[in-house]
C-alpha cells in the first residue's frame, strides 16, 4: 500500500450536535469499528479521526470543532473535497459475547459508534443487549441521539440524563447489572478510572487510546505509549496490554516529543 | 555448516550484529528504543535533539510512494533538558544507545552534548546532512568540508564518546567531507541521510501532500546512491562507515557490507517489513552467509572491492 491521500467528495454533512458535524464520503476501503484515516486539507495540516460510521462504501468521520483544523473541516459544504489515507490502526476486537458496555466521553463517542453498529447486528443474531453510556458537558454537546435509542446519558451540568461523569454512571449500572464486555473511548483518566472498574469487577475491557499522531503507519515514533505505537499497535488496546503500560492515564508526548503529566 | 558470527565491533562498541536502528525512527523515547533492541538491533538512535524543543514541520510529514518514502519531519523534538530525562538508565534498553545531536551552529552541537553528557550513550552521531530543515543541516550549509571540519572539531572537544558523522549523498563529493570529518577527529561516518529533497504532488489536489512541499527521499530508491557512496568512502577513509539507505533485507546489508560499510543502519525498512525487521535482517544474512561458506561477518567488509 502507499500512503498517500487520495482526494474524495463529501456527499453528505449531519450535524449532531451545536458542536460536531459528520461528513460524509465514498471509498472502497475496508474499515473495521475503531480504525481511522488521516484528514488531509491542502496546505493546512493532517490530522486522526475515527470512523464513526460504516454503510457499505459510504463512511462517515464525526468533527469536534474545536481548533484551526477541525474549523476548516466544519465550513467545508456537500461537494467539498478532503485527503483522505488509510485506513490505520487496530481495531475493536468484536465479539458475540451477550451483555456488553460501550463508554463514550464526549467525542470519543464517534469512535465506538461504529462498533455500537457493529454489535447491534452481531446481537441481532446472538440474542445479547448492549448497554451505551455517553457522557458530555451538556446536553447540546449529546451526539446520535436519533441514531442510537435508549442510550445512558450522563452530562455534567446535569441538563440531560445522571449529572455526574460517566464512570459514575457505569458504577451505578454495575450495581445492578453484569457485563462481560467493556468499550471505551474518551479523555484517558475517564479511560484509566473504567478500566480499573472492570479490573475490579472482572469484565473484559478495550479502550481506544488518542495520541498526537504523524505518520499514522508506525515508523515516527510520536505517538509512543510505553513501548506500543498508538497508530499501529493500538489505538485500541486491552487491559492485559494496558497493564504494562506505564503511560497509560499518566502521560502523554506533545508535538515535539516532550513528556507531559495528565 | 559453519558457525556463523555476526558480532562485530565499531568504535569499541562491541554490537551482536550490524544492524543499527537509524535516526528519526522510532526513536522518541526510551521505551520504543528498548522494543527495538528487543527485535534485535545491534544498536539504537534516537530521534535528534537540539538545545530548543521543536514542534517540526505541520502534517502530512511522512509519505510513502512505490520505491520509499519521503518525509519532512522537521526535526521535531522535545529539547535537550526533556531528552535528558528521558533517556536515563540507558542500559536498560539492552544494546548501545547512540545520541543524534543537531544545532544551528557548531555552539548549539556542543550545548546538546554537554547536556547529554552525564548519560549513558555509547556514541554521538551528527548529521549535518539533513535536506528539508531551515537552519539545519544542508539548507544551513553544514554540509561542506570547512562547516563539516568546524562543527566536528568543536563536538571532538567536547565530548570523549565516538564520533559519527552523518552525510548526505546529494553532493559531488562526498569523499571530501568525510575526509574533512575524519581530519577533524570523526570516528566513523554515516552514510548516508535521506536525498533530494524530492517532491511528490497530488494531482487532483493540485499540491504537494507534504506541509513543507520537499522531504528527505529514503528506502528502495536511496539504495543504489548509498551503496555508491560507501564504496567511495570506502577507498577515501580509513574510519569504519555505517552504511544506510534503502536496507530492508539480509541480501541488502550483505551489498552494503561488501561496498565497504561495517555496520548498516536500518529506518524506512521498519515501514517494509514491521519492528522485527532487525530480526529478519539478522536471520537472512545468516542463511545467506550459511549457504555462501562464510562464518565471520567482518570477513565480507569491502569485499566488493579489486
Amino acid at each position: 500500500m502507499i500512503e498517500q491521500p487520495m482526494m474524495v467528495k463529501i456527499c453528505d454533512i449531519i450535524e449532531e450536535s451545536s458542536t460536531v458535524k459528520t461528513f460524509f464520503f465514498e471509498s472502497n476501503m475496508q474499515f473495521e469499528p475503531g480504525q481511522f484515516v488521516m484528514v488531509w486539507i491542502p496546505l493546512l495540516d493532517e490530522k486522526p479521526f475515527t470512523i464513526s460510521y460504516i454503510q457499505n462504501n459510504i463512511f462517515g468521520i464525526s468533527v469536534l470543532k474545536r481548533g484551526l483544523f477541525t474549523n476548516a473541516l466544519h465550513a467545508k459544504k456537500i461537494g467539498g473535497t478532503i485527503g483522505i489515507r488509510g485506513p490505520y490502526g487496530r481495531g475493536f476486537s468484536l465479539q458475540t459475547n451477550s451483555n456488553l458496555c460501550v463508554i463514550g466521553g464526549g467525542i470519543g463517542m464517534a469512535s465506538l459508534s461504529a462498533v455500537i453498529d457493529r454489535l447491534n447486528l452481531t446481537l441481532k443474531v446472538h440474542q445479547g443487549n448492549v448497554t451505551v453510556i455517553q457522557g458530555a458537558r451538556t446536553s447540546a454537546e449529546i451526539i446520535y441521539q436519533k441514531r442510537f435509542k435508549n442510550m445512558n446519558l450522563c452530562t455534567e451540568d446535569g441538563s440531560v440524563g445522571f449529572k455526574g461523569t460517566t464512570v459514575k454512571l457505569f458504577g451505578e449500572l454495575l450495581k445492578k447489572q453484569r457485563f462481560k464486555q467493556v468499550f471505551a473511548c474518551g479523555p484517558e483518566m475517564m479511560l484509566y478510572k473504567v478500566v480499573e472498574l472492570c479490573r475490579e469487577y472482572c469484565i473484559e475491557c478495550e479502550v481506544s487510546l488518542d495520541r498526537y499522531i504523524k505518520c499514522g503507519f508506525g515508523i515516527c515514533g510520536q505517538c509512543d505509549c510505553s513501548g506500543h505505537r498508538v497508530c499501529i499497535d493500538g489505538p485500541v488496546f486491552n487491559m492485559e496490554e494496558l497493564s504494562r503500560m506505564e503511560d497509560f492515564g499518566k502521560t502523554i508526548m506533545t508535538k515535539t516529543g516532550e513528556r507531559v503529566i495528565y | 555448516m559453519p558457525n556463523i558470527d555476526l558480532s562485530i565491533k565499531l568504535c569499541n562498541i562491541r554490537l551482536n550484529n550490524p544492524t543499527i536502528l537509524a535516526s528519526g525512527i522510532l526513536g522518541t523515547t526510551k521505551a520504543l528504543l528498548k522494543r527495538v533492541a528487543e527485535n534485535s538491533a545491534g544498536a539504537v538512535t534516537i530521534k535528534s535533539i537540539s538545545v530548543e524543543p521543536r514542534e517540526g514541520h505541520k502534517n502530512p510529514t511522512v509519505i510513502t510512494f512505490e520505491a520509499g518514502m519521503l518525509n519532512a519531519v522537521g526535526y521535531s523534538n522535545p529539547g535537550v533538558e526533556a531528552a535528558a530525562r528521558e533517556f536515563t538508565d540507558l542500559q536498560d534498553v539492552g544494546v548501545p544507545v547512540i545520541a543524534s545531536v543537531i544545532g544551528t551552529q557548531k555552539e548549539d552541537f556542543v550545548r546538546v552534548v554537554e547536556g547529554i553528557s552525564g548519560l549513558e550513550f555509547s556514541a554521538i552521531e551528527i548529521p549535518l546532512s539533513c535536506p528539508h530543515t531551515p537552519g539545519f543541516g544542508l539548507l544551513a550549509g553544514q554540509g561542506t568540508p570547512q562547516a563539516t571540519f568546524e562543527i566536528t572539531s568543536a563536538v571532538r572537544r567536547a565530548t570523549s564518546l565516538p564520533i559519527f558523522v552523518k552525510l548526505s549523498p546529494n553532493i559531488t563529493d562526498i569523499c571530501n567531507i568525510a575526509k574533512a570529518a575524519e581530519d577533524a577527529g570523526a570516528n566513523a561516518i554515516t552514510a548516508v541521510n535521506s536525498m533530494g529533497p524530492g517532491m511528490i504532488i497530488n494531482i487532483e489536489a493540485q499540491k504537494p501532500i507534504l506541509s513543507f512541499k520537499v522531504g528527505g527521499v529514503t528506502g528502495d530508491a536511496l539504495r543504489p546512491i548509498a551503496v555508491r557512496c560507501v564504496y567511495d568512502l570506502y577507498k577515501a577513509i580509513k574510519i569504519p562507515i555505517i552504511g544506510v539507505g534503502g536496507i530492508s533485507t539480509g541480501r541488502h546489508a550483505i551489498e552494503m557490507i561488501m561496498a565497504g560499510a561495517s555496520v548498516v543502519g536500518i529506518g524506512t525498512g521498519v515501514y517494509y517489513r514491521g519492528v522485527d525487521v532487525f530480526r529478519k535482517v539478522c536471520e537472512e544474512m545468516t542463511q545467506w552467509m550459511q549457504e555462501n561458506g562464510f562464518s565471520n561477518i567482518n570477513s565480507i567488509v569491502g569485499g566488493a572491492h579489486d
